[in-house]
């Protein structure tokens, strides 16, 4: 990039405008677009429109951006014409970033499908929730095609930010306000550390540019490295609060449950995976000279993660905040992933979030269902006897539950295995050790939702009588679940699809465009 | 030698300005001394010829966000003093103590051994040398390595004017129930019979 500029300083004033390459980033231009064609339409009609308008209009949007990723996806893989930077080498389009892009619009997609009657339910009708969530997503994916660190942030800002104020959106829980506060006072904390993470690297390589600082890492060796390691270390922490590793991860119960539930959906799915990217980018591809220096870091994170995310959530009474704690668990095995630092690995934790996505979603899904008006009815005990009440629902619960705990013909099997195949290829039999024993800490957690759904449901006439009503189903969150628990099974019968998916969609570092 | 005097007279103005900051009780007259303090920093960027930087941080910050600042304590009450005389979380001062000491320890071992790391000589990065004034280089740069950067910043600016619009809006949930006659029940076993 300083090329570019010398170059044009030669040319004395004259500006030679850079080059768009537009096809690059047309699932964000969708995504950005839809959400302002949104706020647009419906500030210019004045009827109210049709129930479940702006939720069917999100999801074509996601359709859209999908449409759009698969379009790239052939050109990426093209071997005649591959993999490219864009926009003077701020932006890398390879199979990373169109992974990440199908995974994250849909994650939008269902969540918005949660969405639709939660906020019917809660009075809270209107299009901002969607439109935040275009462009949360729009972030989301920034991050994931980033190739400059200045980019990364943005792109986490964007996401974040939106996420503030979503979490926020349910004005009359306290909760819902308390959530919003915790989560924006530690997320701009932790943003300041990534600043200050990039400030650092910039010191030390002189470039904010991935490609050009691995170029420079390859050719130089460092007299003194402090500047750097600190950098790195800044950098973890910044995205570590992101991906909720234990021990940045004191917000994650508190906000999960706080937060609106289809809110937390897309917290748990699009979030995390967008902040996995964006460490994945930057430590995978940029610093993988200095692998040696940031993989112990990340074996520790990866141990608290898991250890701490299980247990704590075995102890848990409310329903949320278990989810919560178990996300923490799941982030710690995507990490055992990123520790492997091969290309297995790398596809391993692909499969993992994408995997993870679906089951996180459908059980925010069911939560959102269960907790009812007011969304506050998350306790353990609110669960009981959902098996007799709404078989169906209890059903798919169970299977995202088993998909979580691991069990076979489920995605969340392979999405282990995987992960653990990857630790053991990398010879860090401790970490898959570990990473076992926490599987089997928090199965205990699954079973015991399950346990009371199906076996504790003899007091349910008594729930009955003091004027608790059936869990409604309404239709759009009928077809999130059904998508959900789809998915989950299909990953976990045929793994191979995804599988392959994820190996063609590793990371690739491409040298600044000339 | 000129440089160690506005050095030396620009640091004491920070320094005294950020101790004035937390040592205020008046929280209008906390503000004040914050905007000596960035004033301060300004004149720092104008010696190391930062001329941009130095006009965005007194028009930005000292302009518009200790404004800020003043029409949100205006806006509290300036009278209203919180007592800072209970603790709510027990043992925390002196913790707050340690980890201060510990800080400046930190920070005085970084600067006896910065001489090591960072050495004053000029760094690898030698963007903007050259001709041409800083604001046009700045300018240059963010047209065209930064222009993906930049643009995406718009982004910001949609979800903040979205994000006030949604927060600030009163919640209407019981004149919604009024009008309709609807309570909690009845609305969500309506919501069940689709």
């Amino acid at each position: 990039m300083t090329s570019t500029a010398a170059v044009l300083a030669q040319q004395g004033d004259l500006l030679v405008k850079p080059e768009v390459e537009w096809v690059a980033i047309t699932p964000l231009l969708v995504l950005v677009g839809g959400s302002l064609l949104l706020l647009t339409l419906s500030a210019l009609t004045t009827r109210r429109p049709r129930r479940g308008t702006y939720a069917l209009f999100t999801v074509l949007t996601c359709a859209g951006a999908i449409i759009a990723s698969v379009a790239l996806w052939d050109r990426v893989q093209d071997p005649a014409r591959g993999e490219f930077t864009a926009l003077v080498g701020a932006l890398t389009i390879d199979g990373f970033t169109v992974f990440f892009s199908v995974l994250i619009a849909l994650s939008i997609a269902l969540a918005a499908l949660v969405a639709d009657d939660y906020l019917r339910r809660e009075d809270l009708e209107g299009p901002e929730l969607y439109a935040l969530m275009l462009l949360s997503g729009a972030g989301g994916i920034v991050m994931a095609m980033a190739n400059d660190l200045i980019v990364v942030f943005l792109g986490l800002e964007i996401l974040s930010i939106a996420l503030y104020v979503m979490a926020g959106m349910h004005l009359r829980r306290v909760e819902s306000q308390e959530s919003a506060i915790k989560y924006f006072v530690l997320g701009a904390f932790s943003s300041a550390f990534l600043l200050y993470g990039i400030a650092l690297v910039y010191g030390a390589t002189g470039s904010t540019n991935l490609s050009e600082i691995a170029a420079f890492l390859s050719q130089n060796v460092l007299e003194s490295e402090g500047l750097l390691l600190a950098g790195f270390a800044l950098l973890l922490v910044g995205l570590g609060f992101k991906v909720a590793a234990v021990p940045f991860h004191v917000w994650t119960p508190d906000v999960y449950q706080g937060a609106p539930s289809p809110v937390t959906a897309f917290m748990a799915s699009a979030s995390k995976a967008a902040a996995f990217a964006a460490l994945l980018r930057v430590f995978f591809s940029a610093f993988s000279n200095h692998a040696s220096d940031w993989r112990p870091i990340i074996w520790v994170l990866a141990v608290l993660t898991m250890v701490v995310g299980a247990v704590l959530a075995v102890v848990q009474r409310d329903v949320k905040r278990m989810l919560a704690y178990s996300s923490i668990n799941h982030a710690g095995f995507s990490l055992v992933a990123v520790h492997a630092n091969t290309e297995r690995g790398v596809a391993g934790a692909l499969f993992y979030l994408l995997a993870y996505a679906f089951m996180v979603l459908g059980s925010f899904a069911v939560v959102t269902l269960v907790g009812r008006r007011g969304d506050a009815a998350h306790d353990v005990d609110d669960y009981r006897g959902l098996a007799r009440e709404r078989p169906v629902l209890a059903l798919a619960f169970t299977v995202f539950l088993l998909s979580q705990a691991g069990v076979p013909l489920t995605a969340g099997f392979f999405a282990k295995f995987y992960v653990i195949g990857a630790a053991a290829e990398a010879e860090s039999y401790a970490l898959a050790v570990i990473a076992m024993v926490t599987a089997v800490i928090s199965a205990f957690l699954y079973l015991r939702i399950i346990v009371t759904m199906y076996f504790a449901g003899d007091e349910a006439e008594g729930d009955a009588a003091t004027g608790r009503h059936r869990v409604a189903i309404p239709f759009g969150a009928g077809v999130s679940l059904a998508a959900a628990v789809a998915f989950t099974l299909l990953i976990g019968i045929l793994p191979g699809l995804v599988a392959d998916f994820a190996r063609d969609a590793v990371p690739v570092l491409l040298s600044a465009a000339p | 030698m000129v440089d160690t005097i506005v050095f030396v007279l620009a640091a004491l103005v920070i320094l005294s300005g950020a101790l004035g900051v937390i040592l205020a009780r008046n929280p209008v007259h906390s503000a004040l001394m914050l905007i000596m303090t960035l004033f301060g920093v300004a004149v720092v960027f104008v010696a190391q010829e930062a001329h941009f930087l130095a006009a965005v941080q007194v028009i930005v910050y000292a302009g518009a966000i200790v404004v800020l600042f003043l029409f949100v304590i205006m806006l509290l009450g300036v009278d209203q003093a919180d007592s800072i005389e209970t603790e709510p979380i027990g043992g925390q001062r002196p913790a707050a103590g340690v980890v201060a000491l510990a800080s400046v320890g930190l920070l005085v071992l970084l600067a006896v051994r910065a001489v090591q790391v960072s050495s004053g000589a000029r760094s690898t990065s030698s963007a903007l040398d050259g001709e041409g004034t800083n604001l046009e280089k700045l300018a240059r740069v963010l047209f065209t390595d930064y222009l993906f950067a930049f643009e995406a910043t718009s982004a910001l600016l949609v979800i903040a004017v979205v994000g006030a619009v949604v927060l600030a809006r009163k919640p209407a949930a019981e004149d919604v129930q009024d009008r309709k006659g609807v309570g909690a029940l009845g609305r969500t076993r309506s919501g069940s019979g689709r």
